[in-house]
């Protein structure tokens, strides 16, 4: 089995599959780096945009605090959509062909 | 409409700080249940795989929940919300932080970790390294980490047991010590698993309560709530205070919350509970979505607590505002609500405790007995023996150290051991995962700099330097309060150059095999 799995490894598809993995997940946290030190940052350098009014007394800060909790839960939505529909399908198909013969 | 004069509040009486029929009744009934769950995992905990990892039948649902229940200890559900209510918006921010590590946690290294990993994380580090040193090394890192956060759980847990229930300091730290050495002792982690997903149950419950009582209070309109606490304490209480003034402070900060996740020992050992990757993948997701929403809710607890109990009444039970949640929770449920929210408090820190020690004991006995001592062949019957050991040895080692600390600050520990774990642990296991080069020398020398850097720079900066030594402000050497971005950084940079500089050709090969691991999980245990 040894060849096979050296000839899989340096196959054009699995490394196809590790470089989408790699993608994939270095966007998403990419993203997440944005969202979070980006608020981080924000209130660092820019305290009077965070405190300005939206509502009578409610704070711009309050929903944007909210909406990095959400963002980041999104963002693991995402990837266990991918993941589960793209990435998945991918590995038991070369599982298969190492595998299965 | 300020539904509560201050004066109104002031004239609060409170049984906190008693302990009630409630409150004990909740607790025995919460004892009660997890100690039977004990003796039910304890018929099905004798190998080793059942001990640590639960022979692997969690769900991922189950792991979520479990994972929620080891991150969200009594120090957040308690810290925060009195934050919020003393601190206004600054709290909000605190609480937003801790959240953004766990979907990093997802991306980096949730799968790999799985389809690497037996029992403990060191095994992912060392999988294709020389064995004794990088396990002695990751033992070391994994064991600090641990070791630091328990310290403060304990010592919190002793002050805010007494604070809940009247109890003395070290009957409430023998109490925690015993209970959850009995799950981890005959349960194992079936046993610690169903723990930290009743307690997750019923701390996402209470709190749930709370924020429902709380906003039905304000015409379930938050912005009620908001113009209440700005009538009462202006509307600084809305905005961004002194929490961040210098950026790279909060961005030191941020990055130790984010990446020490992806170094603590208690919450990687959950990732091989679960039958295969996509269960780890998916355990995150929930873990994340039951952890956000309890940050999302925790400030609104905050900010009713502010604006129906009012600031000086909670300063006067607890200088801290630990006490913040659970008066809210007598104002609004009266005794048998509080009763609850503190019995809930307290299996929240048993649960948290028991799964410190279950990953300290499993690094005792896995990775230094084991493949450090015995040269990695020991039997079954050895191994589950010697953990068994390490796990009574550390329970009564945390008791001992809580009681060594009473009253002392351990605040900073909580942030030392995330220090800790993205500057030892984190960097090491990633280089181990996803690069070819690393060697044993560059793993070891990248461990112990990130562990040593951390507790260092820690000790020297204004944290410990002038708020626990009490040196005079500005007299400490380092400047920054978490010294994750220089400790980190370093250790990462150790570990690259000294794997460039010493080769491992055996490293190398079986690196194909962990490539075929990491992606397809062939191999996997």
């Amino acid at each position: 089995m040894q060849k096979d799995v050296h000839g899989l490894l340096e196959s054009r598809e699995f490394k196809a599959l590790v470089a989408r993995k790699a993608k994939t997940s270095l966007i998403l946290l990419l993203l997440l780096f944005a969202s979070y030190y980006g608020f981080v940052l924000l209130i660092g350098f820019n305290k009077p945009f965070l405190a300005q009014k939206i509502g009578e007394t409610t704070t711009l800060g309050i929903p944007l605090g909210v909406a990095v909790i959400i963002a980041a839960w999104l963002l693991t939505v995402i990837y266990v959509v991918w993941a589960n529909t793209t990435y998945d399908p991918e590995v038991r198909r070369l599982r298969a062909q190492l595998l299965g013969k | 409409m300020p539904p509560v004069t201050e004066q109104a509040a002031g004239a609060i009486q409170t049984t906190l700080g008693q302990p009630t029929v409630p409150s004990i009744a909740f607790f025995l009934i919460i004892v009660a249940i997890t100690l039977a769950i004990t003796y039910w995992a304890a018929k099905r905990t004798k190998t080793t795989k059942e001990f640590y990892a639960a022979g692997r039948s969690v769900s991922a649902f189950q792991n979520g929940l479990a994972l929620s229940g080891d991150y969200m200890s009594a120090a957040s559900f308690l810290g925060i919300a009195g934050m919020v209510a003393l601190k206004g918006y600054d709290g909000m921010i605190y609480a937003v932080g801790w959240l953004v590590g766990w979907p990093a946690l997802m991306f980096l290294i949730a799968e790999p970790l799985r389809n690497l990993g037996k029992f403990t994380f060191a095994d992912v580090v060392a999988f294709r390294l020389k064995q004794a040193p990088v396990r002695i090394a990751a033992a070391i890192g994994g064991i600090l980490t641990v070791l630091f956060y328990t310290i403060a759980q304990m010592v919190g847990s002793g002050s805010l047991i007494k604070l809940m229930f009247g109890l003395p300091y070290e009957v409430a730290e023998v109490i925690v010590g015993v209970i959850m050495l009995a799950y981890v002792l005959f349960g194992g982690m079936l046993a610690t698993t169903w723990v930290q997903i009743i307690k997750a149950g019923l701390l996402l419950c209470g709190v749930s309560v709370l924020m429902f009582i709380v906003l039905a209070k304000f015409n379930f309109n938050p912005g009620e709530l908001y113009a209440a606490v700005s009538t009462q304490y202006g509307q600084a209480a809305l905005e961004p205070g002194g929490l961040i003034t210098n950026p790279i402070d909060a961005v030191s900060l941020g990055l130790a919350l984010m990446f020490g996740l992806l170094g603590l020992p208690h919450i990687l050992q959950r990732f091989f509970t679960v039958p295969d990757a996509k269960a780890a993948r998916i355990s995150v997701l929930y873990a994340t979505g039951f952890i956000g929403y309890f940050y999302i809710i925790i400030p609104i607890v905050g900010f009713g607590a502010a604006a129906l109990i009012g600031r000086e009444v909670i300063i006067n039970i607890d200088k801290g505002g630990n006490m913040a949640a659970p008066l809210l929770a007598e104002f609004v449920g009266g005794t048998p609500f509080l009763g609850f929210i503190a019995a809930v408090a307290f299996a929240t820190i048993l649960a948290v405790v028991a799964g410190l020690t279950l990953a300290a004991a499993s690094s005792f006995s896995h990775d230094i007995y084991v493949h450090v001592i015995k040269g990695g062949k020991a039997t079954e019957q050895e191994e589950v023996r010697a953990s068994k050991i390490a796990t009574l040895l550390f329970g009564i080692a945390a008791v001992l150290l809580g009681i060594l600390f009473k009253g002392q600050n351990v605040a900073f520990m909580v942030g030392l051991a995330f220090a800790i774990a993205c500057s030892a642990n984190f960097p090491a296991l990633t280089l181990s995962i996803f690069w070819k080069r690393f060697t044993t020398a560059g793993a070891v020398w990248s461990i112990l700099t990130g562990a040593f850097l951390a507790v260092g720079l820690i000790i020297i900066s204004p944290t410990v330097w002038e708020d626990v030594l009490k040196n005079p402000k500005g007299s400490a050497l380092f400047a920054l309060k978490n010294p994750a971005i220089v400790s980190m950084t370093a250790s990462f940079l150790v570990g690259y150059v000294v794997s460039l500089l010493t080769r491992e050709k055996t490293a190398e090969q079986k690196f194909e095999d962990e490539k075929l691991r990491t992606y397809l999980g062939v191999g996997a245990e």
